[in-house]
């Protein structure tokens, strides 16, 4: 019993990571409908950033965070602005090409600066901490605050979307693009914005997974797998369903180790494909087709 | 020299030609009408002058400036104001929302939330309403206000009594005179004649592509009118 338990709390704890991982995935989704297939890549960079920052600071990986995440941003903004706001239109094929095209410059170019040796961070103690929970259970320190990390990113986006200038233009352009310019709204710069957010929290991200495992130039793609499953089961557009999502896939794979070691993995795409049959537009679904 | 001048303004939809070298002007504190039958071409030219179709930048002259083809995000900051046809508001802001972006570009002038509420007092009631759970005067009402937030000197409506009951017609016209004292000028795109002579100091009509008459609605007569309007 108290083994299920622990299952269930590790499962929805490791959601928290991916719910860091779909983040910005479900911003840009939600915002310009960009689903970006070099995101993935994109949070292995950061984890590389981090690393380099880590070395050359000597300091405790964490503080990497105060290059990494400004750095991501501005390569955002960089991004959207001069390669993706052109692939942008009526059409969905040329930015899932483009972006196609981003995640194979990316792990070649990782593989060409940093070999194909997996490499990590290595945040000390506070790795393994762990608090004890009435009944023998125990949390690790480090899920915890990745938990708590994703809470407070996404929470922090709810606030701007709701209360803010810039949230008001997000919600605009996602709506009507054409009438949003009527209104002063420069969608170029707006999206810039939009990925540079995204991008921010994926170094967020980044640094979290070199901190928790290994990373080398090939984990891109199937982390873009778990926050595309997170996003779908939470339902596009929405932001507290892209949490619930990593929640379930997290939860989902957690009790597949428990049943068989080589089950986690499976188990997780399974439930995402039951919600795709079951809910098509997710659970918590936010998106007008128009 | 005029408020907005165009010259020769054509505009493309790809291949296809939809105006023919429109020459139009309105001068400041002028009501100005453009009347003509589905297709004629009212709503591509309002889009042309506000930047979201493409032109030569000398065919449209706005307070001394060439703007055609100048982005419409710009265009807006420079006060001339659409209020597009359809209304177009967004779904996910409240009707508040929908009027406080209408300010994005942080124009001065007389125009805040406080005056948009007393022009059309309903909004001020139904203010945390998604704009799109609104009647469809109401909804106008929203598209005006919103419009008006950006302090426009020329104010540019694409049917804002279109598919509105008449009562409903009149308490948006009732508007008109509140947003001309403040200086503001006005186009109006209208299909019903009538409502339009009423309330223009001149008018154009437009027939496939090119102005077909334009003069003082005193001075036009029915046949003439029917003639430019109709194409027989
Ligand atoms: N987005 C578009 N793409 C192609 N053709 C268009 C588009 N919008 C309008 N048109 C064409 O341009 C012409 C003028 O249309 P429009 O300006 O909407 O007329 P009006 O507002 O006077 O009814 C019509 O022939 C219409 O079919
Ligand atoms: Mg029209």
């Amino acid at each position: 019993m108290i083994g299920w338990i622990d299952t269930i709390i590790q499962g929805l704890l490791l959601g928290g990571l991916y719910a860091l991982f779909a983040a910005g995935l479900s911003l840009t989704f939600g915002i310009m409908r960009l689903i970006n297939i070099g995101h993935g890549d994109l949070i292995v960079l950061a984890g590389y950033l981090g690393i380099v920052a880590t070395d050359a600071l000597g300091l405790n990986p964490f503080w990497s965070l105060v290059f990494v995440v400004p750095a991501m941003a501005v390569l955002g903004y960089g991004l959207q602005r001069v390669v993706l706001n052109r692939t942008l239109g009526t059409d969905i094929l040329p930015p899932l090409l483009v972006t196609f095209g981003l995640s194979i410059i990316l792990q070649n170019l990782l593989m060409q600066l940093f070999s194909a040796d997996s490499r990590g961070l290595n945040a000390g103690p506070f790795e393994t901490a762990s608090i004890a929970l009435p009944g023998g259970l125990a949390v690790g320190v480090f899920p915890v605050l990745i938990f708590v990390t994703a809470i407070a990113v996404i929470g922090g986006l709810q606030l701007v979307f709701s209360r803010t200038s810039l949230g008001r233009a997000f919600r605009a352009a996602s709506d009507d693009r054409v009438t949003a310019e009527l209104m002063g709204i420069d969608n170029r710069h707006i999206y810039g914005l939009a990925m540079a957010i995204a991008l921010a929290i994926v170094g967020i991200a980044g640094v979290y997974l070199a901190i928790r495992t290994s990373i080398d130039p090939t984990v891109g793609p199937s982390r873009l797998l778990y926050a595309f499953e997170a996003v779908i089961i939470g339902g596009l557009g929405s932001l507290w369903g892209t949490l619930a999502g990593g929640m379930i896939l997290g939860l989902a794979q957690s009790i597949g180790f428990r049943l068989d070691p080589g089950w986690g993995i499976l188990t997780g795409h399974m439930a995402f494909l039951a919600v795709l049959v079951f809910r098509p537009n997710g659970l918590f679904p936010k998106t007008r087709d128009r | 020299m005029s408020l907005i001048e165009t010259r020769g303004l054509t505009a493309f939809y790809g291949d296809f030609q939809a105006l023919f070298g429109i020459d139009f002007a309105v001068e400041d504190g002028e009501t100005v009408a453009i009347i003509g039958s589905n297709g004629a071409g009212k709503s591509t030219f309002l889009k042309t002058l506000s930047g979201l179709i493409a032109t030569r930048a000398e065919s449209v002259v706005f307070g001394g400036e060439a703007i055609g083809g100048m982005a419409a995000s710009r265009i807006v900051g420079k006060g001339l104001a659409l209020v597009p046809e359809g209304r177009r508001l967004f779904p996910s802001l409240s009707v508040e929302e929908n009027l406080v972006i209408g300010g994005y570009s942080k124009r001065p002038g007389p125009w805040t939330l406080e005056r948009i509420f007393k022009l059309f007092p309903i909004l001020a009631e139904r203010r945390s309403s998604p704009g799109t759970a609104l009647s469809g005067g109401q909804q106008q009402m929203v598209a005006i206000g919103r419009a008006l937030m950006s302090n426009p000197r020329l104010l540019l409506c694409d049917e804002i009594s279109l598919g509105l009951a008449p009562v409903v017609i009149a308490d948006i016209y009732a508007a008109l005179p509140g947003i001309k004292a403040e200086g503001t000028s006005v186009v109006v795109v209208e299909q019903d004649i009538g409502q339009a002579m009423k309330v223009a100091d001149r008018v154009y009509c437009f027939q496939e592509g090119r102005v077909s008459l334009s003069g003082r609605p005193g001075d036009l007569g029915r046949a003439e009118i029917s003639a430019a309007y109709f194409g027989v």
